[in-house]
C-alpha cells in the first residue's frame, strides 16, 4: 500500500464525514418535524407519521438505499449515487431521531406548557421558549447516540458506488491483493471518529447528572 | 406495477429461502451472542485490572468499527492471516463476535443497576459461585434487560442485510438478484422491507410479551 493509496482512503474519509454531516442536519429538524406531528396528535398525519417510523426503523440501509437507488429511476424521477445516498440516511436516522425527540416531549411536564399558556405565550413562543430548549436538552444523549449509530452504517453507501472510506479500502485491497492493510487504515478513521461521539454522549449525560445532583 | 408483484410472486421460492437464511442467520447469532456476551459480561464486572481493561477493550473497539467494514475484515482480510471461512461462516461468525460486545454491554448495564440484596443473600445462604450466577444474577437481570435485548435483535436482523455484499443469499440479496435478472426494483425491494418490518414486529411482540411476564414476576 503506497502513500497515494492512504491519501485515497483519507479522500474516502472526507466524503464518508460529508455525508454524515448532510445526514444529521437534515435528519434533527425532521425527526423533530415528525415527534411533533405525533405529539399534536394530528388526526391522519400522526398514524401516517407512526407507520413511517415503524417501517423505517425495521428496513436495513442496504434495502433501502437499493430500493432508493433502483426504483426511483424506474418511476421516472433521476437519481444518482450521492442523492440516493443522502436521502436513504436522512430518512433512516430521521425515523430514529423521531423516537428520541417523541420519548422527550412524552417526558414534557405539561404544567409548564399550561403555564406558558397562562401567561399569555402564543404557541410558537411557548414551543421556541419553554418546550425546545428543555426537550433538546434531554434528546441530547439519544441524539448523538444516533449520530453514532449513522457513522457506522454509512459503508453501506459504497454499494451504489459512493466512493467512501469503505470502498477506498476495498479497492485498494483488491489492486495490491493485500485486503487487510487497507482494512486497517479504514478502522483506524472510523474509530476514533465513532469514539468521539460516543464519549460526547457519556461526557453529556455526566455533566446532566452532576446537574441535577448539583439541583 | 400489479404485474411487477406478479413476477415478484413468481420469485416467491427464492425470496422464502431468503427469508429462511435471514432468520436462521439472525436467530442463531443472536443466540450465541447473548450466551457469548453473558460470559463475557462477569469479566467487564472483575476484580482483576488486567482482566477488565482486556475486556473492555474488545467491547468498546468492536462498538467503534463499522458492522460492515468488520464483515469484510473477517471475509476478505483474515484469509491473508492464514484463516479461510466460506461465506456463511464468515457472516456468521462476523456476526457473533460483534454482537457479544454490544450483548455483553448491555448485560453490564442491567447487571449494575440489580439491588445487591438477593446477591448477598444467595452468598450467605452458600450458593457456588456459577449457581449464584445462573440462579439468583441472571434470572432477573434478562427480564430487564429484555426491551434493550430485543432491540439489539432488530439491530442484528438489519446487520444480517450488510452480508449480502459478501454474497451470502440472505433476504436484500434475492431481493438484489430478483431486481438485476426481471427489473423490477420497487416491487422487489419493497416487499423485502415488508418482511424485514413483519420479522421486527415479530421481535416486538416478544419482547412486550416478556415485559408482562417481568411485570407478573414483581
Amino acid at each position: 500500500m503506497s502513500g497515494a493509496d492512504i491519501v485515497a482512503i483519507l479522500q474516502g474519509a472526507v466524503v464518508t464525514v460529508t455525508l454524515s454531516l448532510v445526514g444529521i442536519l437534515i435528519g434533527l429538524p425532521l425527526g423533530l418535524g415528525l415527534a411533533l406531528v405525533r405529539w399534536a396528535d394530528t388526526p391522519v398525519f400522526a398514524r401516517v407519521v407512526a407507520l413511517y417510523v415503524s417501517i423505517l426503523r425495521a428496513t436495513p440501509l442496504v434495502t433501502l438505499l437499493l430500493l432508493l437507488f433502483f426504483a426511483l429511476p424506474n418511476i421516472g424521477v433521476p437519481i444518482g449515487p450521492i442523492s440516493a445516498a443522502v436521502l436513504a440516511l436522512v430518512m433512516n436516522t430521521s425515523a430514529f431521531n423521531c423516537e428520541v425527540w417523541r420519548a422527550a416531549l412524552n417526558a414534557f411536564p405539561k404544567d409548564q406548557y399550561e403555564a406558558a399558556q397562562a401567561v399569555g405565550m402564543r404557541a410558537g413562543q411557548r414551543f421556541r421558549r419553554i418546550v425546545l430548549p428543555q426537550i433538546a436538552r434531554a434528546s441530547l444523549p439519544g441524539l448523538v447516540n444516533e449520530m453514532s449509530l449513522l457513522i457506522k452504517v454509512t459503508p453501506v453507501l459504497a454499494v451504489v458506488g459512493v466512493v467512501d472510506i469503505t470502498r477506498a479500502a476495498v479497492r485498494i485491497g483488491a489492486e495490491t491483493y493485500e485486503p487487510l492493510p487497507p482494512f486497517l487504515v479504514a478502522v483506524a478513521l472510523y474509530m476514533p471518529i465513532v469514539f468521539a461521539l460516543v464519549s460526547l454522549q457519556r461526557w453529556i449525560e455526566r455533566r446532566q447528572a452532576a446537574a441535577e445532583a448539583a439541583a | 406495477m400489479i404485474r411487477d408483484f406478479g413476477i415478484v410472486w413468481s420469485e416467491r421460492s427464492l425470496l422464502l429461502s431468503g427469508l429462511a437464511n435471514t432468520t436462521i442467520l439472525s436467530v442463531l447469532s443472536a443466540a450465541a451472542a447473548l450466551v457469548l456476551g453473558m460470559a463475557l459480561t462477569p469479566a467487564l464486572m472483575a476484580r482483576n485490572r488486567a482482566v477488565v481493561f482486556a475486556a473492555r477493550g474488545f467491547v468498546d473497539g468492536m462498538r467503534c468499527v463499522p458492522f460492515l467494514l468488520f464483515a469484510y475484515i473477517v471475509y476478505y482480510g483474515l484469509p491473508s492471516l492464514g484463516l479461510r471461512f466460506d461465506n456463511w461462516t464468515s457472516g456468521l461468525v462476523a456476526l457473533i463476535v460483534y454482537n457479544t460486545a454490544y450483548m455483553a454491554e448491555i448485560l453490564r448495564g442491567a447487571w449494575q443497576a440489580q439491588p445487591r440484596e438477593p446477591i448477598e443473600a444467595g452468598v450467605a445462604f452458600g450458593f457456588s459461585e456459577l449457581r449464584l450466577f445462573r440462579r439468583i444474577i441472571l434470572p432477573p437481570l434478562l427480564l430487564m434487560a429484555g426491551p434493550v435485548i430485543g432491540n439489539q435483535v432488530i439491530q442484528i436482523i438489519k446487520d444480517s442485510a450488510f452480508l449480502t455484499i459478501i454474497a451470502l443469499p440472505e433476504l436484500t440479496h434475492a431481493a438484489s438478484s430478483i431486481q438485476s435478472r426481471r427489473y423490477v426494483p420497487f416491487a422487489a425491494f419493497i416487499t423485502a422491507v415488508a418482511l424485514y418490518w413483519g420479522l421486527c414486529l415479530i421481535v416486538e411482540a416478544g419482547v412486550s410479551s416478556i415485559g408482562r411476564l417481568a411485570e407478573a414476576r414483581r
